[in-house]
Parts: structure tokens; C-alpha cells; sequence
């Protein structure tokens, strides 16, 4: 346990570190985000109505970008060697990265979505709703990223290939994640794909660690 | 974090490991051939062999990191691994750096650094360190884990002679201590009664397909 949050700490410093990298992905996000307005007009009722759905689609993407170094920079100066041999369990070598890939790209984003948000024109009263969806969803996408990342880790061109096998895992994330953002404006109840979202979550929880963790074990083979 | 329980009952007491007839493919190319050693405590073996003869592939296989494609790597105790790259962050001091290392290890790291000279670098980011004090301070790494068994890949890159000697020192302490190693390196070290193993080179061995 001490080994796995030292990993976890040893991360959040070298994302500190390097805030440039960290930021990347939060300015995408924000960037991605104000492309909308202007390519489909300003019409308040339009873009309230969008809002939920293009935070949804950009937090996705945003969380792609830092996925392609999450392990490869570990394989490519010999920690990962280090970290299977004398290092905790793979998978939970697996489930530090992605915790500390959450809490430095899935964080952000959440906070960053507030005035995106706001921005888009969803209500305040819609707002924290969005974000508890989007909460479990940046978690769900950490978990399958780390995974995806683990398993194209080593094979050329596994940058290209990581959002071909990310995207596709993550669209029931997507799917009932935005359903929920949209209840406040639909006047129905979220409980159902809130439900479906955290069942999502609980499924990644113990999976994606246990896969990424055998992906590790290959790629230093 | 490893515990002894963690390990088979070796045959004699001071046998750490027993290698027997590994053969490793990497793809279909033959790169051991049925290699055979034992390691008892206090020996340091040197790997020997031209470039290419699997060296650095029989430390992985032996490590674990790799599993033999035939053949047996029967470990009696926990080991430390140096690499050939030094598995530093830039960007973290050297301290940060050795951080998760004396997490897991057992041994004091002011008595490593001070061992390999590097205490007053301590609080400097590994990236102004010079490539003989970085193979040093992965060298700590491998000080701090106080493992019996140590597996250095050409630990002596980029050190200087007053290094190389440090280092000797360190070993033989290390020996002394019931400490065993296996070096592939390829400058003579300063350590007495070495066992050395040859790998020869499987170059001229025709390739086949794996069926």
C-alpha cells in the first residue's frame, strides 16, 4: 500500500513538474470546447441545448491525449523493468498510473468544465449534475485508457492505434454519461443512466487494472 | 515486501539460485541454449560473451522479467535490478528519484549515497547530473533494496576509475554480507575470486520456425 501511493505521488510530482504536459490536455479541452459556439452560430438555445453532449465528446478526447506517454515514457527509461520487478503487484502498478492519470487530467477537467459549462449556457441547477456524471465518467475513461494504453504499449504506431481501441470501449460511458447531463433539461429522471454509468465504473474498476497489469508484463518481457 | 515464505526452500543453505538448461527464443531466432548455473552466497559471477550473445537477455530471464522459453529460473531470495538505463526522472531530484526505492527496500539510503560518493547531489534534479553519477544513483537503487541477489547489466558504464573502485568496494561488502551478484560487464572489475560464465554466440545457428 505504501509503495502504491509513493507510485501515485511520484506521478502527481512529475505531472507538477512538467505542468506543461498537464496543461495540454486541460487547454485542449477548453479550446475544443469554444470551437463549437462558432461553428454552429451563437444561438443560446441551441448550444444550451448541445452543452452537455460537446463536454461530454471533448472530456473524451482530452483524456486520450496524455494516455500515449502514461507508460510508455516508464518502458522507454527502464522504470517499468524496476516496477515489475521490485515494485507492487502489475495491476496495481496499472491502477496508480491511472488513479494518478485521473487526478491530473480527469480533475481538471471537471473543474474546467464548470466554466465551459457556463459558458455553453447550462443552467446552474443542471451544473452539479453534470459533473457527478462527469466524475464517473473521466474514471471509467482513466481505467479503459490505462488499459488501452498498457496493451499498445511496445507495438509501433501504438499512439495511432490507442484511440481506435479507446474510443470504441468508451462509448457506453459516453452513451449514458451524456443521458444523464441531459435529464435536467429533458425533465426526467437521471437514475437510470446514472445507474448504468456507475455500473460501467464498477465493471472498469477491477478489470482494467487486472488487463493493464498483464499488458505491463508483456511489454517488458 | 517480500517475504521469505515467498520463496522455495533451497537445497543447501547458502544456495540463492539455480538456473537450469533455460532456452530463449526471441522470436525464432535461438538467443540461450540450455544455460545452466547455480549462485551460493558470496559469489559474484561475470557473465561473459561477445555482443549479442544474450546476456542481457538471460539477466532478464533470470529477473523474471522474461519467462525461458524452456528450462527452470529457481529463485531462493529476493534480487535487485540494475538495468541498462538508469530509470531516472529528470525532472525529480535524486532524492525524489530513490524515493520509492527506500519505500520498498530495507536499507538506509544516507548509508548508499554515502557509500557511492553522491550525498551532496542529493537534492539536485537528475537531469544536471553527469552519466556516471546517474548510473551511480541507480546503483544506490539497487544498494537500498537489500536484496541477496544482484543483477547488474554493465554497471560500470560511464564511471570514472575512482568509481569503478567505490563500486568494488560496495560489492565485496555485499559478498561479505552473504550477498551474491551477476554482472555481465565488459571492463575487468576490481573483485577477487569471480566465477565467470560464457555464453558463446549463437550467431552461425541456422534459424527456425517455431512450429
Amino acid at each position: 500500500m505504501t509503495a502504491f501511493l509513493a507510485l501515485i505521488d511520484r506521478d502527481l510530482r512529475l505531472a507538477f513538474r512538467f505542468g506543461a504536459d498537464t496543461l495540454a490536455s486541460l487547454l485542449f479541452f477548453i479550446l475544443c470546447g469554444s470551437l463549437f459556439p462558432l461553428a454552429l452560430g451563437p444561438s443560446p438555445d441551441l448550444l444550451r441545448h448541445m452543452g452537455p453532449g460537446i463536454i461530454w465528446v471533448c472530456a473524451l478526447l482530452a483524456c486520450l491525449l496524455p494516455l500515449d506517454r502514461l507508460f510508455s515514457a516508464e518502458l522507454e527509461d527502464g522504470s517499468l523493468d524496476l516496477l515489475m520487478l521490485t515494485g507492487p503487484a502489475p495491476a496495481a502498478v496499472a491502477f496508480a498510473k491511472m488513479a494518478a492519470h485521473w487526478l491530473t487530467t480527469g480533475l481538471p477537467l471537471l473543474i474546467a468544465s464548470i466554466p465551459l459549462g457556463i459558458m455553453l449556457g447550462v443552467k446552474g441547477s443542471e451544473l452539479p449534475l453534470l459533473l457527478f456524471g462527469l466524475a464517473m465518467g473521466t474514471m471509467s475513461l482513466s481505467l479503459l485508457g490505462g488499459m488501452a494504453a498498457s496493451i499498445v504499449l511496445g507495438a509501433r504506431r501504438g499512439g495511432v492505434l490507442l484511440p481506435l481501441l479507446v474510443l470504441p470501449l468508451a462509448t457506453p460511458v459516453l452513451i449514458f454519461g451524456a443521458a444523464s447531463s441531459y435529464a435536467g433539461q429533458l425533465a426526467t429522471s437521471p437514475a437510470a443512466s446514472l445507474d448504468l454509468l456507475g455500473a460501467c465504473l464498477f465493471a472498469c474498476l477491477p478489470l482494467c487494472p487486472l488487463a493493464a497489469g498483464q499488458g505491463l508484463k508483456a511489454a517488458v518481457g | 515486501m517480500t517475504s521469505p515464505s515467498d520463496f522455495p526452500m533451497p537445497p543447501t543453505p547458502e544456495r540463492l539460485l539455480d538456473v537450469e538448461d533455460v532456452t530463449v527464443f526471441r522470436g525464432d531466432r535461438l538467443v540461450l541454449d540450455g544455460v545452466s548455473l547455480t549462485l551460493d552466497a558470496g559469489d559474484a559471477m561475470i557473465l561473459t560473451g561477445p555482443n549479442g550473445a544474450g546476456k542481457s537477455t538471460l539477466l532478464r530471464t533470470i529477473s523474471g522479467l522474461r519467462r525461458p522459453d524452456s528450462g527452470e529460473v529457481i529463485r531462493y531470495g529476493s534480487l535487485a535490478w540494475l538495468g541498462h538505463q538508469d530509470a531516472l526522472k529528470p525532472g525529480l531530484t535524486l532524492a525524489q528519484n530513490l524515493a520509492l526505492a527506500e519505500k520498498l527496500g530495507t536499507s538506509s539510503l544516507a548509508d548508499a549515497l554515502d557509500a557511492l560518493d553522491l550525498t551532496h547531489l542529493t537534492d539536485l534534479p537528475a537531469r544536471l547530473l553527469s552519466s556516471g553519477q546517474k548510473r551511480r544513483a541507480a546503483f544506490a537503487r539497487v544498494m537500498l533494496s537489500g536484496a541477496p541477489l544482484w543483477l547488474l547489466d554493465e554497471p560500470t558504464v560511464g564511471l570514472d576509475v575512482a568509481s569503478i573502485e567505490r563500486l568494488g568496494a560496495v560489492m565485496a561488502a555485499h559478498r561479505a554480507k552473504g550477498g551474491a551478484m551477476i554482472v555481465t560487464t565488459h571492463v575487468p572489475l576490481p573483485l577477487d575470486n569471480t566465477r565467470s560464465h560464457e555464453l558463446p554466440s549463437l550467431a552461425h545457428v541456422e534459424s527456425f520456425w517455431l512450429s
